[in-house]
């Protein structure tokens, strides 16, 4: 790092992003959708997915937020859309903030940056858990695949909790 | 006002209205002393009407909850305004759930100014039991027409509450010819310490009040079950009161006095009519609130089409410039100019024109770094 001033994260990527946002909008009545904000600052983040064969076979996020929540909600959908299930379980924060160069970024900013991963992980439990549910008596062959427990559930949960 | 707080705690330290030791009295009577500056520094003849509170969200929760709960009946109306701070409306939320009651709104028009025929039409229900306004917004700086709105209620026989937060440190208020019921201000925007307010409100409405919080020195008599309160007062200041900051808040009276409430004032309107001008020049700014600065205090928000205030604020603070951002504690104001966020520009009497030129400065960077167009095409993701 050269400097590490404020402005030195403000590189060419996040501007673009922040401009341009991938996977920016709604998607027509998703698999599961899920809202969070960020009291403080007032950013605000929705994330629609669909899911099919345990694959996220779409993913669009919308809402109103500052130029390294814009990036990060773009990245997130990047390398989450046409993924499995279990390949995004495991996406962590260094994967977002590696991706866009913020592994430095001060804390105030951090929740900036992590808002839409916090929605993506929240988004995907309460998909876990429904289809936990539904398995139980419908027979939907993804649900069964799915081999979701509710321990892992509760983790996802803790995840989402510990995120900032 | 760091002095004096030191000063007590080094020197006079004791509680007040307690012991009869030299000490004490010392500082029931430094206490005491502050009382009478507040009364006469906002133009209040009886010295009884000052409550000393936390700040102005205990004042209106104070009055919520000892006047609200005992007068707000159901299906009655309790009307604030749309650019409010939470602490003037989350209150009255919670009056208006727990009485049944119904909350509504004085809405702002394009300029941000209170449209005062709502409170006409609100009024003419016959419903409203109380009207609560800022008299200066803290986020639009916009100085409402308190005059205007406290005859209008009068007239209706509906009593008034005024949030004073942002008008008090800003400039002259004379509570006596507003004619209000209620009036809270907190110390900490005028110089003085955290933790210290004030509640001011009429006797006879301090006399219809229950006690808010009970405790030592708000009682007179204390048997195994039932008490009777102390005068006024004390009946609303229970337990050890902030005796320390009510010190350095007189120290920030006397220095505020000293300069004088009505050059502060017109400092600030000089201070606000320059950074107006300067700001419209900057490209792609949209500038909230009354464009005339005589109509409005030295707070301006402003926000660019396509930047968001948090990083308009995160890359000047680069250049020394304390920007804030944020919701502004005001979020049904943000609902109704549709947005997140808006960046605040405040001065006080410690700025200067040239701090106003580095603000302006360092936004025509920001405004260049993202190479700001004003595009429409690229509104729809930062707002």
């Amino acid at each position: 790092m050269s400097s590490g001033g404020n402005a030195d994260i403000y590189h060419e990527m996040i501007v673009d992003y922040s401009r341009n946002p991938a996977n920016f909008g709604k998607i027509e009545d998703p698999d599961v959708t899920f809202h969070d904000s960020n009291p403080l600052c007032g950013d605000s983040i929705d994330i629609d997915m669909n899911i099919s064969d345990n694959t996220v076979s779409d993913i669009k996020f919308h809402g109103k937020g500052c130029a390294i929540c814009m990036a990060c909600s773009s990245v997130l959908t990047e390398i989450t859309k046409g993924k499995s299930l279990e390949d995004v379980r495991a996406v962590g924060k260094d994967d977002i903030l590696g991706e866009l160069g913020l592994e430095h970024l001060q804390a105030v900013r951090i929740k900036c940056a992590l808002l839409s991963l916090k929605v993506f992980k929240s988004a995907l439990y309460t998909y876990l858990g429904r289809h936990m549910q539904d398995s139980g008596s419908s027979a939907d062959p993804a649900a069964a695949d799915a081999a979701t427990s509710s321990e892992e559930i509760d983790r996802l949960k803790e995840e989402v909790a510990g995120l900032y | 006002m760091i002095d004096a707080i030191g000063d007590y705690y080094r020197t006079y330290n004791a509680n007040t209205h307690r012991a009869v030791y030299a000490l004490a009295e010392e500082a029931t009577e430094a206490y005491e002393a502050v009382r009478d500056k507040v009364a006469k520094f906002v133009n209040v003849k009886d010295r009884q009407e000052i409550i000393f509170v936390r700040g102005t969200t205990e004042a209106i929760n104070l009055v919520a909850y000892a006047w609200g709960r005992g007068h707000v009946k159901p299906g009655d109306i309790i009307v604030t305004t749309e650019y409010e701070h939470h602490s003037n409306i989350v209150p009255w939320q919670l009056v208006a759930e727990e009485r049944g009651a119904v909350l509504e709104y004085v809405r702002i028009d394009d300029n941000g100014e209170l449209i005062l025929d709502d409170l006409d039409r609100l009024l003419g229900t016959g419903r409203v039991r109380l009207v609560a306004f800022s008299l200066m917004s803290n986020v639009l700086g916009t100085i409402t027409d308190a005059d205007a709105i406290i005859s209008k209620c009068k007239a209706a026989d509906v009593p008034t509450l005024v949030d004073g937060a942002q008008a008090v440190p800003h400039m002259p208020v004379d509570i006596a010819s507003l004619g209000c019921d209620f009036f809270a201000f907190s110390g900490h925007k005028m110089l003085g310490p955290t933790g210290i307010g004030i509640l001011w409100a009429s006797k006879r409405m301090l006399g219809e009040m229950v006690p808010f919080h009970g405790g030592g020195d708000m009682i007179r008599e204390v048997h195994k079950y039932e008490s009777t309160w102390n005068d006024l007062p004390y009946k609303f200041e229970a337990g050890t009161p902030n005796i320390a900051d009510v010190i350095g808040l007189g120290a920030a009276i006397d220095y505020l006095e000293r300069i004088g409430m009505k050059n502060v004032r017109s400092h600030e309107v000089l201070l606000t009519k320059y950074a107006l001008e300067k700001l419209s020049a900057v490209p792609d700014l949209k500038i909230y609130g009354p464009k005339d600065a005589s109509r409005r205090g030295g707070v301006i928000s402003f926000n660019f089409q396509s930047v968001h205030p948090h990083d308009v604020a995160y890359i000047i603070d680069e250049a020394g410039v304390a920007l804030r951002s944020g919701h502004h504690c005001a979020q049904v104001l943000m609902e109704k100019l549709d947005v997140a966020a808006t960046s605040r520009a405040s001065f006080y009497l410690y700025n200067t024109t040239s701090e106003i030129d580095a603000l302006v400065e360092s936004l025509d960077a920001v405004a260049q770094k993202f190479a700001v167009r004003g595009k429409k095409e690229e509104d729809g993701a930062v707002k």
